[in-house]
């Protein structure tokens, strides 16, 4: 590992992984920790727990802003482990000299979507900086949900199953970096940031066998395949043009250099489930996003790994991604 | 008239059947070929193209690919990586550039480490971002460290015309602009004073097509005629390396050698006229140091001299350090920027070097031909 701390350790990607495993997980080691799920499930199975802290540039985006964000995270967190969000804290740090309208702007988003997951901010903490020390605000949340389906977990996948995408992939990461400084490209094009509760529980409803869920924020899809190859030691072989991608995203990814695929995104999904499941996932799926899709199928072909196969009959890996994510030279 | 819709430009240039009758194509002429042909894709785009789309699992035993030293990161010797360093370090300086270049590791460590260690370093997607981030900071002196090869040069010349013109005085440049054709003949010649065994003989050139459309495709008029090795410019898009692909077998098959464009749709003979102009006005031509590949004359270009006000290495002349720096001993950049290597023929290839931790520049940049192999090809 480096000596310092470097931006590509927070990627969602390879050198996060490194940083959790090598720091955190030595030190913090216990069972619970190390199944490395989306919220940790405690007291018998019976509830999930989870924390995400948040900063984002630019704090108001197409879509969201970091108060709407600062909720979903949690909340999604523990809506992946089928849990329904109950109580959150909420936790913020101020730079001084922050606009308070700014900050009321925030708290108002919090509260509208912590409405629609059903969840309340039973505690929280406030700390502000001297100007320059932080960069505007941070907001961490830490959320507990009860669980409504049992035995969701990264490392269960099985040969023959197959994994869906709850709507088109990239849309976040495409649109926080077309509106950072030095890119600023005029897009009107929206972020996906939503509360996923609802629709787990319409899975649930319909009484499908979820076998693994896991929202695909940083590091994106890649991630997330990723890290379920390697949980379950399966092979996960993707079809390349069932993957859904907006025309707007995939044109940001074009001149970008970027995959769609490793982009963040906040409120999208992957869901696996037996082969015999995979119609009537995909049909409550469509009740809310017409672009959701079965991407993917679990194979034994290369164990831990996730390959990508085209429509002209090649095949590649398709590796975490890493590194900070920087746009192409020419 | 119908809108042009943004995926105009890649959809159908990406199509599965289109790309798998190509590959038929390419099989059935390859049969006719009389011996085995190495092409040399000279971009690093085209290197990226090829092992992202899986071209070469497409394609005939018979047709093989050299990757070639056309990607701008890979190529910065160490002690210019050096200068970048230097220059952020300096207290009230901020240190612009262009995407991957912050990776590079030199003798001190990276612009990513130097960032980390409190520099002000920024990326930028257009250098033309310069002009607002030196109006923004009046105090501070910002250097665009400027790199790429005919393609982002005019984005460097533009930016220097406008801060001549609106008088800013506070942006200085550190140029390491290259040219291809230079480097290509470079290369000719070395492979045939080591090409006795076949394998790393260039035969052909897929010529990069987006510094053609600033170039033209006249800088490779020289390529067939004096050096016997056809050329075919060639679009980034799958399909557009499969047909430039069939085109240089076709020329074999047919003992024909010519310069032929694939991308029409964007390249032509003479290029883009203004923008030469534009480069012409600023830049002079100048010797560059390669990695890998030493001192090649006139294959760089520097700033005239009546414009040396605005050039970072005369005005830090005193701190820029000018030893050339060797490579680790055990990374094969060098010969993998020359083609007579491939990326997995590297002993550390995969295990000390990784895109996480690079030793080597070919397997920092994305175009780079170590991280294409790593990232798409390290198993299959």
């Amino acid at each position: 590992m480096t000596k310092t701390v470097t931006l590509a350790h927070g990627n969602g990607g390879e050198e996060n992984n490194e940083l959790i495993k090598k720091v955190f997980y030595k030190h913090f080691k216990n069972e619970i920790l190390e199944k490395s799920e989306d919220s940790a499930v405690i007291e018998g199975g019976r509830l999930a727990f989870s924390t995400d802290s948040f900063t984002v540039t630019p704090l108001f985006f197409s879509g969201g802003d970091i108060g709407k964000l600062a909720v979903c995270g949690t909340c999604n967190d523990l809506a992946m482990m089928g849990a329904k969000p109950k109580y959150l804290t909420c936790s913020v740090i101020i730079e001084e000299g922050f606009a308070m309208k700014d900050l009321e702007k925030i708290v108002q988003s919090m509260k509208k979507e912590l409405d629609i997951n059903g969840a309340m901010v039973v505690s929280g903490d406030t700390k502000v900086m001297p100007k320059g020390t932080i960069d505007k605000i941070i907001i961490n949340t830490t959320g507990i949900g009860e669980i409504e389906h049992k035995g969701i977990s990264a490392s269960q996948l099985k040969e023959g199953m197959s994994i869906l995408v709850s709507r088109d992939v990239g849309s976040h990461g495409a649109t926080i970096f077309s509106a950072r400084e030095g890119i600023e490209l005029q897009s009107n094009l929206q972020t996906d940031c939503a509360s996923l509760y609802p629709q787990i529980k319409a899975l649930i409803d319909a009484n499908i066998n979820i076998v693994a869920l896991r929202d695909a924020t940083r590091g994106g899809v890649s991630a997330v395949l990723n890290e379920w190859s390697k949980a379950s030691n399966v092979c996960i072989e993707v079809e390349e043009a069932t993957i859904p991608v907006q025309e707007k995203v995939q044109g940001i990814c074009e001149m970008l250099g970027f995959e769609a695929l490793d982009l963040a995104n906040e409120g999208t999904y992957l869901l696996c489930v037996p082969k015999e499941d995979e119609l009537k996932a995909l049909e409550v799926l469509h009740q809310t996003h017409k672009t959701s899709a079965i991407i993917a199928t679990v194979t034994q072909q290369y164990e831990g790994k996730v390959i990508l196969k085209s429509s002209w009959g090649t095949k590649r890996f398709l590796d975490l991604p890493t590194g900070e994510l920087l746009p192409r030279i020419c | 008239m119908a809108e042009l819709e943004l995926k105009n430009l890649y959809d159908d240039f990406r199509d599965g059947a289109t790309i798998q009758a190509y590959a038929k194509l390419i099989a059935q002429d390859a049969k006719k070929l009389k011996k085995p042909i190495n092409i040399m894709e000279v971009c690093g785009g085209h290197t990226h193209t090829i092992m992202k789309f899986g071209l070469p699992q497409l394609l005939p035993e018979n047709v093989n690919f050299i990757h070639g030293p056309g990607c701008p990161v890979c190529i910065m010797p160490k002690e210019r990586i050096d200068h970048a360093y230097v220059l952020a370090m300096q207290k009230d300086v901020i240190l612009v550039t262009l995407g991957d270049m912050i990776k590079v590791p030199g003798s001190n460590g990276s612009l990513q480490d130097a960032r980390s260690k409190g520099a002000d370093v920024r990326f930028v997607y257009s250098p033309m971002e310069c002009i607002k981030i030196a109006q923004e900071h009046p105090s501070k002196t910002i250097i665009f460290f400027a790199i790429g090869f005919e393609t982002t040069t005019p984005m460097t010349a533009v930016l220097i015309e406008q801060v001549i013109k609106l008088k800013i005085p506070n942006i200085l440049f550190h140029i390491n602009h290259v040219t291809v054709p230079e480097v290509m003949a470079e290369l000719v010649a070395s492979h045939n004073e080591e090409g006795d065994i076949h394998d790393h003989e260039i035969d052909a050139f897929l010529g990069p097509s987006h510094v053609s459309v600033i170039s033209g495709s006249k800088i490779y008029d020289v390529f067939p005629k004096e050096y016997g090795k056809p050329v075919v410019v060639t679009g980034f898009e799958p399909v557009d390396a499969m047909q430039g692909i069939a085109m240089i077998v076709k020329q074999f098959v047919e003992e024909r050698c010519a310069l032929e464009i694939q991308y029409k749709r964007v390249v032509n003979h003479k290029g883009n006229l203004k923008a030469q102009n534009l480069i012409n006005t600023y830049f002079e031509k100048s010797l560059f140091r390669w990695r890998g590949l030493g001192d090649v004359a006139e294959s760089g270009l520097k700033l005239r001299a009546e414009f040396s006000a605005y050039d970072a290495e005369i005005k830090y002349d005193a701190i820029l350090p000018k030893e050339e720096i060797e490579d680790h001993k055990l990374c094969i950049c060098g010969d993998i920027l020359r083609g007579m290597a491939k990326p997995q023929e590297c002993t550390i290839f995969g295990t000390a070097c990784k895109p996480t931790s690079p030793i080597g520049s070919c397997m920092v940049s994305s175009e780079g031909a170590c991280a294409a192999y790593y990232k798409y090809g390290n198993l299959i």
